[in-house]
Parts: C-alpha cells; structure tokens; sequence
C-alpha cells in the first residue's frame, strides 16, 4: 500500500524549475531514499510534501491526504527532520520536545512518557536537561529525530540526516535510523547525496536537475549496471582468459596483468572459475556495483565531481559570516 | 484543545527565555529610567507643558508607551531570530491553525511588556512620582491593549524580513518614528500639522493617550476621549492580527 503518492509533480522559482515532472510512491513501513547531488530539487520536493510550499502542479498525497488541500492531515501525519537543524538552542533537550508535545496535541498523560521513551531511544536521556546549544552536531541529529517521532508520524522525513557529520557518528545515526521502520511502525522518506548511504533503502529514486532518472531496489539499479565485476590474476593468464570464456561463454579483458568478467552473483562464480580453470591462481577480488555507478551511467557524471567536498564548510562560512553582521 | 495548547506553549517558551536572560530584563529597564531622568529631568528647565505639571511628569506616560513600545516589538521581531535559526519551520509544519502562532507569539510579547510596565509602576514610589492606587490596574489594563497590539503589529513586520540584517532599518524607518510620533514627548495637538495627521495612523499614539487617561485620571491633558483610545487599539489588534495570520501562509 503506497502512503506517499506523487503524480507529475513541478515546482518553479521564477526562471527555474527545481522540481519537473516528478512522480513517485513509497509502500508503508519502508525506508525510501531519494538521492542526487546538491541542487537536485531534493529539499523542495520534501517542502511541498510537507505543506511548507505549494507546488506549481502536480499532486502529492500522504496517507491519502492531499498536501495543498489537507494541509492540517498531513501536518498532524508527518514528522521531519528538515537539512538545517530546527532546534531551540536557547531551550533544553527536555524543553525542546515538550515544545512539539505540545504543537502536536500529544495527551498530557502520555506527554512524559513519550518524551522520555524518544530520549532513551537516541541516547540522550542523561542529557535531557542540557541547553541544546552545548550540544554537538550529532547529538543534535539526534535529538531532532527524537523529535520527529514523538507524536507517532505514519511518515519521518529525514533531509540529509547525516550532513556534517563524522563517520563515526554517521554510522550509528544509520543503525538507529534502519532501526525505526519496525520499532516505530513508521515509512522513511529520506534524502542523500551520499550514495553509499542508500544501500540501506528498500527502494530508491535518483534525481538530477528536477528529474527522477531512475528508480527501483538498489539491486534493481545496480543491475542495470550489468552485474558484479571480477579481477583475477593467474600464472597464464593467457590461457586462463580462453579457458573462462570457453568454459563459461564470458567476456574477458585484461588490464594491467589482470582479467577482468562482468557477470551476475559475482560472489558465487568466484569458486566455479577457480575450480574450473588449470593455472594457479595468484589474487582474486570482486567488485560490486555501487550506487555512484548507477549515477554514472544515467548521467555521465560522477556525483562527488558535483558536489564538491567543501560545500558544507561554505555553507558553515556564509551562516557564521551573517551571524557576526546582524 | 490542540490551538489551546499551542499558544500555551508558545507564550511559556518565550517567558522561559526571557527568564533565563536576566540581562534583558534589566536592560529594558535601563532605557525607560535613563530617559526619564535624562530626558525628562533635562528638557523640565527648558519646556513648561503647562497643565499644572512639570515636563518629567508629563512625559511619563510617554516612557510607559516606549518601554511597551520596544519589549512588544522586540518579542515579535525574535520571530526572524527563528525563521534564521529554523525553529519557525518546526512551528508552521506542526498541525496548528497560523493564528493560533500569532496568537501565542502576541501575547507572550503582550505579557513581557505588561511585566515591564508592573515593575516600572512599581519604583514609581522610590522616584517620588505619586501615583493613585486605582491608576495602577488601570493602567496595567491600557498597557495590555497597547502591547497586544503593538507585537501583532510587530509579527507583521517579522514576516517581511528573512534576516537580522534589517533590524537596524526597522528600528530607524519604523520604531522610532513610531515613537516620536505618538505625542510621548510632546502634546499631539501642538504638532505641525503633516505631523499630526501621520500621529492619527499610529496605534502608539492612542495608547500613550490612554496612558495619560489612566495616569492623570482628572487632569486632562489627553489629546482623545478615552473611548476613541480603546476602540482603536481593540480594532487594530484585530485588523493587525488578521494581517499576521495570512501573512504566515505558505508561499
Ligand atoms: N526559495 C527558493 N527560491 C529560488 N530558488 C530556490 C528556492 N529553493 C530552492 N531553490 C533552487 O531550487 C533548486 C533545488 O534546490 P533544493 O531542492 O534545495 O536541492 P537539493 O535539496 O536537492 O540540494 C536549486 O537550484 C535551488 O537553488
Ligand atoms: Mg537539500
């Protein structure tokens, strides 16, 4: 059953379309990640759906609400943790949420409770009473998504949750983010523009210039990429090369002294060629498709040659700038 | 029950905060007393109001109007603080009706101020201004109307500027002119006339005059009957928070 439904949905700031054409669903109780670079209509399409933008045309529905026409519904619906933090630094962790109890009608008896439960569920129930602005980034992170489940949203919309953080912490924000699906009988929208992170998704949709161009399981997309790759060196490789390919009818090159064959189930071939072939074999590695490959092929284009690394640190920059002269 | 909670909240985050800052409490004390004294007591050789009372007493009310004039515009202007900080986008995806957040953010302005007004009214004693027991409710009730309001009007202005880059021009093109403007420190009648006439669109000018009602009670030095006063500033809260709330909508 598809609680997010978008159809043909477009979005124009004056000469520039952010989002065009848009159509997408998301079936409940999974994890579904929207990727593409920076300045893909990410962060817009997330603000139509939830009811901070109208679109230009187009439809979006969650949990069969319509998002211009039944704003209050899918409000009371959703739970976001938006790309920039949305904290009160000037309140404490406890405050904050008590903030959203409130805003999200939670029933007074329960308020505690629930309050209580989202701390310990991220970790900082110790830091309850902390004035969020001594907080870290991912403590923050955190806190946010605390929040965002508070009020038992159908939907959590994560906008580049794990922006600015360390690997480190990344990593554990994911452990609990894969986690919430069962533990909280929620759908996950979220978006990255690192795409390694989407392997976790049970489905994707990529996006570029306002346009999804392409979209399914991560296996799905990675197979359009035609399979795993794998690298072998032997005592011959000459022989070895018209061995496989007699053998198993493949396509085998050879670069810097070494063979290479795309196929399907990489991982299982691996023993069948080594057992079927004579010379020794000296190294064997397998190569799967990533997403960034996907994003190649659609593209023609890296996406890390889009974003740029310091993109962050400028935005950092800019904010502190405007900070220092206000 | 769900917008009750909300302006609940709203105004208990804002006095949670205003609170915590000791310093601003004392601040916003600061000003109304050093015009008081310096102002007042400077400008009390040069000028007579007449009306059987000296200029430091006459301007009074007028320091009253400035001291709600600045808490109540202060207060709504943090809402560019949040919408630069991104605690308005938390608000305005929360399931609430818009009016019910212009509600909340105008009367916790409203309520800062009428704190102010209370603590002021209350070292009136120690600086030898006598005041009749039944002027302080009185003038609370007037300071209430005026700095609802004022911080309804504020959250309008908030809403058309995306940055603290334009506080300076607010303060410069729209709160002082305001002020100076509401016969705080002078009678509105004796102002030229192109003066006069911008002192009548301006909803301080009818709140400093009930000021004078409540203060002076049988003096009359106000420029308009009480009922003129009070219409005003109830019809321009409404107009004003009307405004606020679609001006919230989304784009
Ligand atoms: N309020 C706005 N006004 C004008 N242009 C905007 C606005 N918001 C976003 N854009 C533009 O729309 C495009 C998509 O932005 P966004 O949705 O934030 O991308 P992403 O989240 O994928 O990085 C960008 O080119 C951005 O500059
Ligand atoms: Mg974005």
């Amino acid at each position: 059953m598809p609680i997010i439904k978008v159809e043909n949905l477009s979005k124009t700031f004056d000469a520039l379309t952010a989002v065009d054409n848009v159509s997408f669903e998301v079936d409940e109780g999974t994890i579904f990640g929207f990727l593409g670079p920076n300045g893909a209509g990410k962060t817009t399409t997330i603000n139509i759906l939830c009811t901070l933008l109208s679109p230009t045309s187009g439809k979006a529905s969650i949990a069969g609400h319509d998002c211009v026409k039944e704003p209050s519904e899918v409000r009371k619906a959703i739970g976001i943790v938006f790309q920039d933090t949305t904290l009160d630094k000037d309140l404490t962790a406890y405050e904050n949420l008590m903030l959203h109890a409130y805003l999200y009608d939670v029933k007074r008896n329960e308020m505690k409770s629930r309050i209580d439960d989202a701390l310990y569920f991220v970790g900082l129930y110790e830091r309850r009473d902390d004035l969020v602005k001594k907080f870290s980034g991912g403590m923050k992170r955190r806190l946010e998504v605390a929040r965002g489940i508070i009020h038992r949203p159908r939907v959590l919309f994560l906008d580049e949750p794990t922006l600015g953080l360390d690997p480190q912490t990344r990593a554990n924000l994911w452990e609990f983010i894969v986690g919430l699906p069962k533990k909280h009988n929620v759908t996950i929208f979220m978006t990255t523009h690192y795409m390694e992170e989407a392997e976790v998704c049970d489905s994707i949709a990529i996006i570029d210039k306002g346009k999804i161009i392409a979209s399914g399981t991560p296996e799905e997309l990675k197979k359009t990429i035609g399979g795993d790759v794998i690298y072998i060196r032997t005592s011959d490789n000459e022989k070895a090369r018209s061995e496989i390919e007699k053998l198993f009818g493949l396509e085998v090159s050879e670069k810097d002294n070494e063979l290479f064959l795309t196929t399907l189930k990489g991982d299982a071939c691996i023993p069948e060629i080594i057992k079927a072939i004579g010379e020794k074999v000296l190294s064997v590695r397998l190569q799967r498709p990533t997403l960034n490959d996907v994003f190649l092929k659609m593209t023609g284009k890296q996406i890390r040659e889009i974003n740029g690394s310091s993109d962050d640190t400028i935005r950092e920059a800019v904010r502190a700038y405007r900070r220092r002269h206000s | 029950m769900i917008e009750v909670n909300a302006v609940y909240v709203l105004i208990a985050r804002d006095l949670k905060k205003f609170v915590r800052e000791k310093g601003r409490l004392v601040s916003t004390l600061a000003r109304p007393l050093i015009w008081l004294f310096l102002v007042g007591g400077g400008m009390s050789r040069l000028v007579s109001p007449g009306m059987g009372m000296s200029y430091i007493q006459f301007i009074f009310p007028g320091i009253l109007g400035m001291t709600i004039l600045f808490s109540s515009i202060f207060s709504s202007i943090s809402i560019i603080w949040d919408k630069e900080f991104g605690l308005m986008k938390e608000i305005l995806v929360a399931p609430v009706s818009r009016f019910s957040i212009v509600i909340g953010k105008a009367l916790s302005g409203t309520i800062i101020s009428v704190i102010q007004t209370a603590v002021i009214l209350l070292l009136l004693p120690f600086l030898g201004i006598k005041l009749s027991f039944l002027s302080v409710p009185y003038t609370l009730g007037v300071a209430f109307l005026l700095a609802f309001c004022i911080s309804s009007l504020g959250i309008i202005i908030a809403t058309f500027f995306e940055n603290l880059e334009s506080f300076s021009s607010i303060m410069n093109f729209i709160v002082m002119p305001m002020f100076f403007l509401s016969g705080a420190m002078y009678p509105v009648q004796k102002l030229p006339e192109i003066l006069r006439h911008l002192a009548k669109i301006n909803p301080l000018t009818f709140g400093v005059d009930a000021l004078k009602h409540a203060i002076f009670r049988e003096n009359h030095v106000y420029d308009f009957p009480l009922f003129t006063d009070l219409g005003v500033l109830i019809i321009s809260s409404i107009v004003f928070v009307v405004i606020a709330g679609f001006s919230f909508e989304r784009k």
